[in-house]
């Protein structure tokens, strides 16, 4: 049995909790699959000055390094990916003055054209949720506990680092 | 004790998720990378080489860290969350 770090909730969740909607909780890893407008939605709710919402979302894509890829499956460290992405969520807040931010990572086995994770960036106008979310994904990557491995017609293999 | 989680990569070659070592009050690196040795000297090459991260109670260290009893000590590979 595992059980899931969540800092908003300051509790710990199962981690085959049914999470498929948008809950509370402006980080979480999951297993399963995410609605979109669900977490848009959700992070709508938080302040009626939000007047710019940027979404990131990132797909299994089938094509990789010239292989073509049959199925992904992700990998976490337990409350330490959890921990890294609040730190992520706080210093975008703080760094590009937005209102709120929520991140959704994906672990496990994950289809081809499956979603893998989202982040929705929340401002007052729009220059700063659009900076604030490429400034998140790109620092999810270097700094989170998230490991990926493609399955390919050559084998299963960790894929070391992303573009 | 200290434990010593192994992920992704790291958790093929050592053939394993976990170690648990006795290494006293404390510890240096060396020490740390001879008793990861014993499961596999590859990684504990690995680590000397600095060819993996080493986090120390979920946070990212200097291979100039000394390990406490009690600590949760943890080998990373390169990242690759995100998209695909």
């Amino acid at each position: 049995m595992k059980w899931l770090y969540c800092p908003h909730s300051q509790a710990a969740l199962h981690e085959n909790t049914f999470m498929s909607t948008a809950t509370e909780s402006k980080v979480r890893i999951q297993r399963e699959d995410f609605v979109v407008t669900d977490e848009i939605e959700m992070m709508k709710r938080v302040s009626q000055n939000i007047g710019g919402i940027v979404t990131f979302l990132g797909t299994g894509r089938e094509l990789s390094k010239g292989e073509n890829i049959s199925k992904l499956d992700f990998e976490h460290y337990p409350q330490m990916a959890e921990k890294k992405l609040e730190e992520l969520r706080v210093e975008a807040i703080e760094r590009f003055k937005i209102i709120d931010m929520s991140i959704v990572h994906r672990i496990g086995e994950i289809d081809i054209g499956e979603n893998i994770v989202l982040i929705v960036a929340c401002g007052e106008h729009r220059a700063e949720a659009f900076k604030a979310c490429e400034w998140a994904i790109a620092e999810l990557k270097r700094t989170t506990p998230i490991w990926k491995r493609e399955t390919t017609s050559n084998g299963d293999v960790w894929v070391s680092a992303t573009p | 004790m200290i434990t010593v989680k192994y992920f992704a990569s790291l958790k093929e070659i050592a053939k394993k998720e976990e170690d648990q070592f006795q290494l006293g009050n404390s510890a240096s690196f060396e020490q740390l990378c001879q008793a990861i040795s014993q499961t596999s000297p590859t990684l504990g090459d690995m680590v000397r080489e600095k060819k993996v991260m080493v986090s120390v109670n979920m946070d990212v260290v200097q291979p100039d860290t000394i390990i406490q009893d009690g600590d949760e000590v943890a080998l990373l590979p390169p990242f690759s969350g995100g998209l695909a």
